[in-house]
């Protein structure tokens, strides 16, 4: 592991108010580039909240994040994808009515230029959409399929694909492998630790604690808007990590009759 | 683990083999070109001797429905942008009328007239997007407003300043007018003179203008629908900014996520909309060379119909420029072609209504094909 010295993202004491709903109430997060940060916890417990709060679609109610060591305000989702910070989004992001690679280069078409003007390059958005589509383990019958006709897993692996695409920074995956297959899922956790390889920071949102396991170097258990504490890898066991999870509570009493099958 | 990239068979055994010819048959546009093909057929079967088919009546018709193909253009990119604008007739109203008192009552020159009430429509578009982003309400009640608001300042504007609802006198007003011809004028005339004197087309026999073709020229109107038909279909399919139109209307929120300015793109798509309504307007007073409150009136219903024949989802998100200017010629050949024919025009509603229905039919089977949607 190459531990950077340096984090690429801080996010200190992020608060998100919805109204009256207290959403984060001030946690506290580094990411390292070269690292998968697995975010963990109940449902509601704040994750999708607080990663959006990183991709510049929710603005902090109060706390501070800096990017690359300067104080950052994404007003908009475009800013933080210009910095290298892509994101796979729980319910994904994905327009049911456009074709695959309409869909894999939406909001960061490539451009031809023909003299003054400049055109949607159809063939290179085509090539690399069924190029990545392939790596992932998904054969599209052809790029200008529509994505209403993918299957839950497929449309997933679509997002997954263009997030890695184009984060050149930072990768935020919300719960990626939720619909997806045997094979589907050990290519995305191949996909996470080929990433993180390549000097790029991962931030992995699970509820599946063998998957975190299997890719994390930091954990962090998120519970009712507050953090449970972030431990390194080979600092928890797979049990403390899902007893964090379910905020210490009741999955004791279950793990007997269900026979650690969770 | 390693890099899974498992290299497999490359024809996907789960596809059955579809012909090209069925494959690019299941487009957008398949209603479109259908009801086209149709109406052609009819008329040709039941009007051919009816002087429909005579370079008159192909220019009668030809104006009628290059007349739709402009405000279609603009509703359709703004209804594939997930956004309505019943507006449409209301502003036509409007932007004549102002042209009409800004020659005629304030006696600006003509070119003047034209760039201000452009730019008075355009920010009347950009007004409409910006409350219905603001607000967050239907463009559908936010441009209804719209709707009557402008219908009722083309009233109120020049019974007080003339005393009259129509205003006339614009066409001496822009004789020479250098913008003026952009809207009014004709191209090819010499071709078509040229067309005459060869026998290629009827020329008049006595009169005035014997020795002329009767058709003496492309009108502007025409050059403008042309214009925007191709600019539009290519902005839409070919360009970033069609693929976040598209976007846009087919899930705001999924657009927003991944960076598109889906606020800018749907204003934008108002001002268009606002822009084309000015361009049928400038033309059409071009032409009559006058202004009258009433123009107009439900030409928004026509576009959105033009529209949807031509395969646009109502809800946003899919649809096809060229559709919608087959939707717009369909409409022009019906209507006009009735006219011909010498059937009782009440019937054009009838038929209208019913190849509306017949292609939304068909453009809804196409649709589920191609996007899975159920
Ligand atoms: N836009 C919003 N408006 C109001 N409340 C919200 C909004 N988004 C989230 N919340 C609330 O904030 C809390 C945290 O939601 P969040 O989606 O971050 O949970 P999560 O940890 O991602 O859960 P899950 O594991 O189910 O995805 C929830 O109680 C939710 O109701
Ligand atoms: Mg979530």
């Amino acid at each position: 592991m190459n531990a950077s010295t340096k984090p690429i993202i801080e996010m200190k004491n992020i608060e998100k108010h919805f109204g009256s709903v207290i959403a984060l109430a001030g946690v506290s997060v580094d990411v390292f580039p070269g690292e998968c940060h697995c975010l963990l916890g109940d449902n509601g417990a704040g994750k999708s909240t607080f990663i959006k709060t990183m991709s510049g679609v929710h603005k902090p109610t109060a706390g501070e994040i800096f990017f690359e060591g300067k104080p950052l305000h994404f007003d908009r989702p475009r800013d933080a994808i210009s910095a290298g910070i892509a994101t796979v989004y729980q319910d994904l992001a994905m327009i049911p009515l456009m074709s695959v690679s309409r869909n894999f280069f939406m909001g960061n078409e490539p451009r031809r230029k023909v003299g003054p003007l400049s055109f949607f390059d159809h063939q290179t958005a085509n090539d690399v959409t069924m190029e990545e589509m392939k790596k992932m383990g998904i054969n599209l019958r052809g790029p200008d399929q529509a994505v209403g006709t993918l299957s839950g897993g497929e449309r997933q692996t679509v997002a997954i694909a263009r997030a890695v695409h184009f984060g050149a920074k930072v990768l935020i995956l919300d719960e990626p492998t939720s619909a997806l297959g045997v094979r589907q899922t050990s290519n995305v956790l191949a996909t996470v630790d080929r990433v993180r390889k390549q000097g790029i920071a991962v931030v992995f949102i699970t509820h599946n604690v063998r998957h975190a396991m299997a890719v994390g170097d930091q954990f962090t258990v998120l519970n009712r808007g507050k953090t449970l504490g972030t431990a390194k890898r080979g600092e928890v066991t797979p049990e403390e990590l899902q007893d964090l999870m379910a905020g210490g509570q009741e999955l004791a009493t279950l793990e007997g009759s269900l026979g650690g099958t969770v | 683990m390693s890099d899974a990239a498992q290299p497999e068979a490359v024809v996907d055994e789960r596809v059955k083999e579809m012909s090209a010819f069925r494959k690019s048959l299941i487009r957008p546009e398949l209603g479109g070109i259908c009801g086209t093909v149709a109406v052609f057929v009819f008329f040709a079967l039941f009007a051919f001797d009816s002087g429909m088919f005579a370079s008159q009546g192909v220019l009668n018709w030809s104006i009628v429905s290059a007349q739709f193909m402009i405000i279609a253009v603009g509703a359709c990119l703004l209804m594939i942008a997930g956004e309505f604008d019943l507006s449409v007739g209301s502003m036509i109203g409007f932007a004549g009328m102002m042209i009409a008192i800004f020659t005629i009552t304030a006696g600006w020159p003509v070119w003047f007239a034209i760039i201000v009430t452009f730019a008075m429509c355009l920010a009347i578009g950009a007004l409409n997007g910006y409350i219905v982003i603001k607000t967050g309400l239907p463009s559908f009640i936010v441009t209804l407003a719209s709707l009557f608001i402008l219908r009722g300042f083309t009233i109120y504007l020049p019974q007080t300043l003339e005393r009259k609802t129509i205003i006339g006198g614009v066409r001496d007003a822009a004789e020479g007018d250098w913008l003026a011809a952009i809207f009014g004028g004709k191209i090819l005339t010499g071709l078509f003179q040229w067309f005459g004197d060869i026998g290629l087309i009827g020329t008049f026999e006595r009169g005035t203008r014997a020795g002329q073709p009767v058709v003496d020229g492309i009108p502007m109107l025409i050059v403008w629908a042309i214009i925007l038909v191709i600019f539009g279909h290519i902005l839409l399919t070919r360009t970033r900014f069609g693929n976040w139109i598209f976007a846009a209307g087919g899930d705001a929120q999924a657009a927003r996520y991944v960076g598109v300015p889906v606020n800018r793109v749907k204003i934008l798509m108002f001002m268009f909309t606002a822009f084309c309504a000015c361009i049928f307007a400038t033309c059409q007073v071009m032409e009559f060379g006058s202004a009258g409150a009433d123009r107009g009136l439900l030409k928004e219903f026509e576009a959105i119909i033009a529209v949807v024949i031509g395969g646009a989802l109502l809800t946003g998100g899919y649809g096809s420029v060229i559709g919608a200017a087959l939707g717009a010629l369909i409409f022009g050949v019906v209507q006009q072609g009735l006219f011909f024919a010498g059937v009782e025009s009440s019937l054009f509603r009838v038929f209208l209504g019913v190849i509306l229905l017949l292609a939304v039919i068909l453009n809804t089977y196409i649709r589920r094909m191609i996007t899975g949607e159920r």
